[in-house]
């Protein structure tokens, strides 16, 4: 890294190489960015990441399939039901098991509250780096009720270990459906008031609109997924393009960025798909809390208690709050999986960033790291 | 938009490179096929550019390690977002000097994986701008998902050893049981005496 940070220094210049971080608040979490700037103006960022890598994956090839499960809330802990899931899929493929019903509604309907959490989460920091700060603490409001009814459902507040191999841990408390519709009522108010209140803010969109442009190409390119590659006007969500779970059993649209602001792919739009996003899952949740007496009880498929699947390698996807989340799961028929792989959003959201960097002011950095809505530990897991 | 099956994405494939690329696996769960090392970027370009494949998104590009028969696979994952279907490629490389030529010519995400591949695995992309450590420090001794690395014991005099805490307990719980018990046949002594 020394290396890379002395070279190319021109003493006689106004360049400057800052390290911005490891320990920065608009950093979301221990990352450093090498900055070459020239006064405001940035050269490039370079990302330096890993400062938060624990070898997930070597651990999932130690602890035997079912005890790897909690591990996966660590990946991401934003948005941990994804992470639960993804694997959960990934195993339950290997093992060809089906998921009863019922428990697909609740992994849904867990997931989406996770995701509005989660996305209240990306938001709310956003407006306060960008400098407002009363939003955030809005949002925050919002995701404190979110957590507690995630934790009537499965007794954790952020590393939930609720999905399990073959279905979920628990069925849906008593009274817990009715609250949830009646937060949903309270939060569908709220979407609206909180784009009064900072959305649509004219110094808050003209300090975030035509900002760090990432255009379609450069979004495929760089395999950005989730809000990030919608907001550069690629319509795709894996929920809807290659469906699982109940997912084909629920109506939502998929907002995509259009330049609201200023250009498709800024920051605005990365930005804005968000809550956007946050209205459709609470459309799925009710949707799914209104058919879920339909469905048997049954929660939990018949799973074996040592989990040994045959060999074979399969891929699963899900659509987290950050993107598409892959687990590669090869296994070679022992009760260990050979290989975990966790493709995550926030990791090749990162590697954009230099790319993008070039040419823009340092204050600027900090709107395109928010928008990305990176998690640290998700880069490195 | 079509949507082609992975059979019908490997026949194409068959056709262009000839006895480059692999057979189909046998389908335990996913399939995928073996692309040969000095082939790989033209087969990647190929599948990206090709109208009607289009395999515009590498969703994944990582590594296995089988020590067994001694070769490395660097696995990659393709999609297309227009015509939603997808392959997966392998390819096996020497363990004890795996190189495999880059595909970051072709997406640029593969540049990160493929830093990833090389600080987790040590395989070392040729031709690609900017092969670092990612993930470990520059200096750091290993590649961690390789199933044979063993830890270094520490990394730069920090000790990453540490005795089970249960141990620990265990030790003060028996430290006690011995006090206690110098000091009860003191006590028992002269009762049994009596």
């Amino acid at each position: 890294m020394e290396k890379l940070i002395l070279r190319r220094v021109d003493r006689n210049s106004e360049e400057m190489v800052l390290n911005f971080g490891p320990q920065h608040p608009s950093t979301h979490g221990v990352i450093n960015f090498i900055v070459e700037t020239d006064g405001e103006v940035m050269k490039r960022a370079i990302p330096d990441v890993g400062y938060l890598h624990r070898s997930i994956e070597k651990i999932g090839e130690v602890v035997g399939y079912p005890g790897f499960m909690p591990f996966t809330d660590r990946i991401d802990y934003v948005a941990a039901m994804f992470a639960n899931e993804g694997y959960a899929i990934a195993v339950e493929k290997l093992l060809k098991v089906e998921v009863p019903p019922r428990a697909q509604w609740l992994r849904a309907i867990s997931c989406e509250l996770c995701r509005i959490a989660s996305h209240l989460v990306g938001v709310g920091t956003m407006t306060m780096d960008i400098g407002a700060f009363t939003p955030m603490v809005h949002g925050l409001r919002e995701r404190e009720e979110i957590n507690d009814y995630i934790e009537a459902l499965c007794g954790a507040r952020l590393t939930y270990n609720y999905h399990r191999i073959g279905g979920v841990a628990f069925d849906l408390p008593e009274g817990w459906r009715d609250k949830v519709l009646a937060f949903l009522d309270r939060f569908d108010k709220f979407l609206p008031e909180f784009d009064r209140l900072i959305t649509f803010n004219e110094i808050y969109k003209r300090r975030l609109a035509s900002v760090a442009v990432i255009s379609r190409e450069q979004a495929i390119g760089y395999g950005l997924v989730g809000p990030n590659l919608r907001g550069s006007g690629v319509d795709w969500d894996v929920r809807r393009d290659m469906p699982y779970g109940a997912y084909p059993h629920f109506k939502f649209e998929v907002p995509i960025g259009k330049g609201w602001a200023g250009t498709v792919g800024d920051c605005f739009d990365r930005y804005y798909v968000r809550c956007l996003e946050m209205a459709e899952s609470s459309k799925i949740v009710r949707q799914a809390l209104e058919t879920i007496a339909q469905q048997p009880e049954e929660i939990m498929a018949k799973v074996p208690r040592n989990v040994k699947p045959e060999a074979g390698e399969t891929l699963s996807r899900v659509e987290s709050a950050r993107g598409e989340m892959a687990y590669y799961v090869v296994s070679d028929g022992t009760n260990k999986a050979y290989r975990v792989r966790a493709r995550t959003g926030s990791f090749t959201a990162m590697s954009v960033i230099e790319d993008i960097s070039s040419g823009l002011m340092v204050a600027d950095l900090v709107a395109l790291i928010s928008s990305l809505d990176v998690v640290a530990p998700e880069i490195d897991r | 938009m079509k949507t082609r099956s992975t059979h019908e994405i490997h026949a194409l494939l068959v056709d262009r490179f000839g006895d480059a690329v692999g057979p189909l696996s046998e389908p335990k769960i996913d399939p995928f096929c073996v692309v040969k090392r000095e082939r790989i970027v033209e087969v990647c370009r190929f599948l990206k550019t090709e109208p009607g494949l289009e395999l515009d998104f590498l969703e994944d590009l990582t590594a296995i390690d089988w020590p067994k028969r001694n070769v490395i696979e660097v696995v990659y994952h393709l999609l297309s977002y227009t015509h939603r279907h997808s392959i997966v490629l392998k390819v096996e490389a020497d363990r004890a000097n795996p190189v495999v030529p880059t595909v970051e010519g072709v997406w640029k995400t593969a540049n990160w994986f493929e830093r990833e591949v090389y600080d987790l695995f040590g395989v070392t992309f040729e031709g690609h701008p900017d092969l670092r450590r990612i993930m470990l420090p520059d200096d750091w001794i290993g590649h961690p998902l390789r199933k044979d690395y063993q830890e270094a014991g520490g990394y730069h005099g920090l000790s990453n050893v540490r005795e089970n805490p249960l141990v620990e307990l265990k030790r003060l719980d028996d430290a006690k049981k011995a006090e206690a018990a110098k000091a009860a046949p003191a006590a028992a002594e002269p009762a049994a005496k009596a």
